[in-house]
């Protein structure tokens, strides 16, 4: 068996989704090869080399595959994966965007957002919100799957030496385009991978309240999340949203503020170690999940906590 | 333009669902099904693109059971003009609905073609995307902005760290993420109209469609349960328990 990787990058490097990858892949077992489709990726391929258990990393360096638009970068990985027993990519809006496109066009069936291996063809994963956990078994030749970061622990990023391959033609679908695009800019860690995550809710009142959650975060080196409310009410931008149609996170520490805890936030959170819910509504649901609860009124307890912690 | 939206009934977001005892999937006897929320955002978005003039016709389409006529009926009560059901069993998987859904593409000839981003049952995320592929089609998932100019599609997506913009060559597949639009409720006149609005029902066969699957559900079970903990009485205290009880902090 070897199972082809999609890294996920940023700023020049892969991004750790692509550790937590490599790990579910590992799981599987069998050799373990990577792939880094983009445009100037030589620094993400030298750093995916670096990945502990990587046996190969395969790069397609061009404009095609600029902003690894899912026309041009499926029809790549779909030639590649003819050599592979298993396709894998991170659950990340890049995978999810491009992977179901590889499965089709390998008329096969993808099997999303797995949370275990239970062996090469068989796998665990969350269903209706997270309220049940289905085990799926695949009889597909190539096996096409999206991995939930948050299920698998991170491999180490140094220490591997994976030899530098370059593949694959350019395949130009012209049928799609870059126009721009819009970053949310933040000097915190990312919501995704931080230890200790703080969200705010609709209890927030508004967008300018959340400055007390940006203050305790940065007393903690947290990330800062927030609740769908919080985000259609326009108190934060949506890539901070936490739940089925947002982000899953599973820290360390994760502190609800002002957070009702709605079956949809709980799909995003609910696999956090420590769940730490502050509330002035005693009978909020966000209880029920919670290790330690706090009853009282958000605007006196975030600074007292912030000047306590 | 003529635009197909497709929609899918599901068990309402607000049911606590349960596992069944012998778990082989959800309880969903006498639960309460509803249209997905993606798809009704799906349907919205269509019928506003009708009413700046820009769709000529909305064709909403599902393929399952023939329960699945209720939200068919309700997406005609929003602003659709006729319905097609592709009637099969429930719970078939992504890659049959897009080749039903392909089938469908091919007969009406739409120039867009609407999803939800994801079903709230199965969460599966696929089914545009695989639309996509079938036809050859660009794609814009988890939009939250769509705008036809011309003979392109500029479709501002939702990813990790922000938004994305990308131009779409037209006929192109579009799923919608949660903010792309509020949807409008049916008012008691149009659902009395949608009665007499036509609904084509169609079996897999007669599209030509095998609806096997390469995956296969062994078994559902609930999840790991947790219980509620303990409530603290002051914020000195929570500190003193997330330092020396938890020590996450």
């Amino acid at each position: 068996m070897t199972i082809l990787v999609v890294a996920e990058y940023e700023n020049g490097a892969v991004a750790p989704a692509t550790l937590n990858t490599v790990a579910a892949a590992a799981k599987i077992g069998g050799d373990v090869h990577v792939l880094v489709a983009g445009q100037n990726v030589g620094g993400v391929a030298e750093s995916a080399a670096k990945i502990a258990g990587v046996a190969k990393v395969l790069v397609a360096d061009n404009a095609a595959y600029a902003h690894v638009l899912p026309e041009n970068v499926a029809p790549l990985i779909v030639e590649l994966a003819k050599g592979y027993s298993h396709v894998l990519a991170p659950a990340t809006t890049n995978g999810k965007n491009i992977l179901p496109r590889v499965a089709a066009l390998l008329d096969v069936d993808q099997i999303s957002e797995i949370i275990s291996v239970e062996s090469a063809d068989t796998f665990k994963r969350p269903i209706y919100a997270g309220n049940a956990i289905a085990t799926v078994q695949s009889s597909a030749a190539i096996k096409v799957i999206t991995v939930r970061t948050t299920g698998f622990d991170a491999v180490a990023g140094e220490g591997g030496s994976a030899a530098i391959e370059t593949v694959g033609a350019a395949h130009n679908a012209g049928i799609s385009a870059f126009v721009g695009e819009e970053l949310a800019k933040s000097d915190r860690p990312e919501l995704t991978a931080a230890k200790i995550v703080v969200s705010g809710g609709r209890g927030m009142g508004n967008g300018d309240n959340f400055k007390h959650l940006y203050s305790l975060a940065d007393k903690l080196g947290a990330a800062v999340g927030a609740s769908r409310a919080a985000v259609d009410a326009g108190f934060v931008p949506n890539d901070m949203q936490v739940g089925q149609t947002g982000k899953i996170v599973a820290p360390q520490l994760y502190i609800a503020v002002g957070i009702s805890g709605a079956i949809q936030h709980l799909a995003g959170m609910k696999d956090s170690k420590v769940i730490v819910a502050i509330n002035k509504d005693e009978e909020a649901p966000i209880f029920q999940v919670a290790d330690y609860g706090l009853v009282a009124d958000l605007f006196e307890a975030v600074p007292e906590l912030e000047k306590l912690v | 333009m003529k635009v197909l939206v497709a929609v899918k009934r599901v068990v309402d977001y607000n049911v606590k669902v349960r596992v069944k005892a012998d778990n082989s999937g959800v309880d969903l006897a006498n639960v309460k099904m509803s249209m997905n929320p993606f798809c009704e955002i799906a349907v919205e978005e269509a019928v506003r693109l009708k009413e700046k003039g820009v769709a000529t016709e909305i064709v909403v389409v599902s393929v399952g059971p023939a329960t699945a006529q209720e939200q068919l009926r309700t997406a005609l009560a929003l602003g659709a003009d006729r319905a097609i059901l592709v009637e099969a069993a429930d719970e078939l998987n992504s890659l049959a609905v897009a080749k039903a859904l392909k089938a469908v593409v091919d007969k009406e000839q739409p120039q867009l073609v609407i999803l939800g981003k994801q079903a709230i049952d199965s969460d599966n995320n696929q089914t545009g995307q695989m639309l996509a592929a079938l036809t050859g089609f660009a794609q814009g998932t988890f939009a939250s902005k769509v705008e036809v100019t011309g003979d392109k599609l500029n479709v501002t997506r939702e990813i990790d760290g922000g938004l994305q913009t990308v131009a779409l060559n037209l006929p192109a597949i579009v799923t919608t993420d949660l903010r792309l639009n509020e949807p409008r409720y049916a008012s008691l006149p149009n659902i009395m109209k949608a009665k007499k609005k036509p609904l084509e029902t169609i079996t897999p066969d007669a599209l030509g469609v095998s609806l096997a699957s390469t995956n296969k559900t062994l078994k559902v079970e609930a999840p790991a349960a947790r219980s509620a903990g303990i409530k603290v009485k002051s914020v000195a205290e929570l500190v003193e328990k997330l330092k020396n009880e938890a020590k996450v902090i």
